[in-house]
């Protein structure tokens, strides 16, 4: 596969970072390819803006940071603000239904889950960021589903293998419901 | 793993012992790994009060006999400019990473910048020469430190890393190797009995072989210029030998020292000489200058101290003009101008730092240059 770019937006705390880092490890350690991973953030750990950055491609990476991104999710209405405007067409965009309010003109309508409400659900707010890849993985063919589950396991705290794998799969299948964009 | 993590993991596997550092922004993942990694092989991180006090404590290791290293970034370079000349001054092996950010003084933290290039060239005081290497991605950072421990070793002289905030904050997938035996190089020691050394009487390569504190080998060093048994000698004389031998050593192996490398000079009109994270951006602009047809190509210093000026002046024959993008007001560019003299122009792209280049603006001036 040629050069992919995705763009992970929202807060500080809410696993961006750790997003990112999956997604890139997945695609270059999971899978035969290479990725870059960047990040921004403000100066807060939690709360200020957050931004992740990954570059996938089937050859060495050289510019790396994202200028027209293949996937955009968004968990914040502040990023979503920044970042919708000017996308390339075909953009897949991804947001939290629960943290997001898509502009009406937003055409096409933005993939949505509810994925932080769904993590409280299921008892910790943090793997929200889980069930998004989860839903990522179903309705993306830019992924390796495999190649992220073992990405996953690699990368959460010892012992919540089983739990994180739980959501992945949770948002997986919210994702094959809700693929097609309405 | 991260530009940072893969140079701490570089440093590892060249046989690093010792780590002393004063923790800043983009340079503090170096220490933080290091502080991890130390105590698995037996090593010794220490966080020190400031960047002086670990300069000094970098030397101060070595001439105990490890392999020593310290990391920082611009404000903590400049504290270290002085202790860098003592480190050169008395010949001791040893490695400091400068993760640039933007300055001047504290500057942008968390940003990138390429500003510190001529302050590791010249940045502490008299007559010397240094080396210098640069970095443009995490495995390359990797490589990189182990390449610097080995020169540093075979030298005599501080190595520097000039990597920068990008390189050091991305992330991507490192190679991480055990390096053989053979290919890590140690300091020459001393071949005559200790009542016969003479600490700094040079062998035919212009290197004097280096006894290690507590082996027996009474010796003397100090910053002021010293004679070959390594007392103070303050002549004219003295000071030329001295000197002349320190430079001569770097000078006269330039053709061991330099690395750099090209992609699609052959026939090139315009070369954009770029290193560090801007010559990834600069790799991209010259790929899409191609697919416009015009005949670009890449020259990325992989050692930027000592300049490869034959080579840059023999590009200069060819090419119509170089582009120099750096994430400053103009450093190296003067470097390439000196090298390409009249033969051929020299066209600084500068960026005052926070954001790389954008491929489309190197782009613009490939263009521009090739009309």
């Amino acid at each position: 596969m040629g050069r992919v770019e995705i763009r992970i937006a929202g807060f500080g705390g809410q696993g961006i970072v750790l997003t990112g880092h999956i997604v890139g490890q997945a695609a270059s350690i999971y899978d035969s390819g290479f990725a870059t991973f960047t990040q921004s953030y403000g100066p807060e750990s939690r709360g200020g803006s957050c931004t992740a950055e990954v570059v996938t491609s089937d050859e060495p990476i050289d510019y790396p940071y994202v200028q027209n991104p293949q996937v955009l999710i968004i968990l914040s209405q502040e990023a979503y603000a920044k970042y919708v405007n000017s996308l390339p067409k075909g953009t897949l965009v991804v947001i939290d239904s629960d943290l997001v309010k898509p502009s009406p003109s937003h055409n096409p309508v933005p993939l949505s889950i509810p994925a932080t409400r769904m993590a409280r659900e299921m008892g910790r707010a943090v793997v929200a960021n889980i069930i998004m890849l989860g839903f990522l993985a179903a309705v993306s063919d830019l992924f390796s589903t495999e190649a992220l589950r073992k990405s996953i396991l690699a990368s959460v705290p010892e012992g919540t293998g089983d739990f994180n794998m739980k959501a992945f799969e949770l948002g997986y299948d919210y994702g094959l419901k809700h693929r097609v964009r309405s | 793993m991260n530009g940072d993590e893969a140079c701490a993991e570089g440093a590892i596997s060249a046989g690093c012992c010792f780590f002393a550092g004063y923790p800043i922004t983009p340079a503090t993942e170096i220490a933080e790994r290091m502080s991890k990694r130390l105590p698995q092989v037996e090593g010794i991180f220490i966080q020190m009060e400031d960047e002086i006090a670990s300069m000094n404590a970098v030397l101060g290791a070595s001439w105990a006999g490890v392999k020593a290293m310290t990391a920082t970034s611009g404000p903590g370079f400049s504290l270290m400019m002085e202790n860098l000349g003592l480190g050169v001054m008395l010949e001791t092996p040893c490695v400091l990473v400068d993760v640039q950010r933007a300055g001047p003084s504290t500057g942008l933290p968390t940003l990138v910048g390429q500003g510190d290039m001529m302050q590791a060239r010249w940045g502490s005081h008299g007559s010397y020469e240094i080396i210098a290497l640069v970095p443009s991605s995490p495995q390359e950072i990797f490589d990189l430190t182990i390449t610097a421990f080995n020169l540093s070793e075979k030298y005599r002289v501080p190595v520097l890393i000039m990597s920068d905030e990008a390189v050091g904050h991305m992330s991507e997938k490192v190679v991480v190797r055990q390096v053989a035996p053979d290919d890590l190089v140690a300091r020459k020691r001393p071949r005559v009995a200790p009542e016969k050394y003479q600490p700094y009487k040079p062998d035919k390569d212009l290197v004097p072989p280096m006894a290690i504190a507590g082996e027996g080998y009474h010796f003397h060093v100090t910053g002021l210029t010293h004679d070959e048994r390594g007392y103070p000698e303050m002549t004219a004389e003295a000071q030329d030998r001295l000197v002349r031998r320190l430079s001569d050593k770097i000078r006269l192996n330039k053709r061991d020292i330099i690395k750099y490398e090209e992609v699609s000079t052959e026939d090139a009109q315009v070369i954009v000489c770029a290193y560090g994270i801007t010559a990834r951006i600069a790799r991209r602009a010259v790929q899409q200058a191609r697919d416009e047809g015009i005949r670009a190509g890449l020259l990325r210093p992989i050692t930027i101290w000592p300049f490869p000026e034959e080579r840059v002046r023999a590009l200069a024959k060819q090419v119509k003009a170089f582009i120099v993008p750096e994430i400053n007001y103009g450093q190296i560019v003067f470097e390439v101008e000196r090298c390409a003299g009249s033969k051929a122009k020299t066209i600084l792209v500068p960026n005052m730092g926070g954001a790389v280049h954008l491929p489309q603006t190197i782009l613009e001036a490939i263009r521009e240059a090739a009309k």
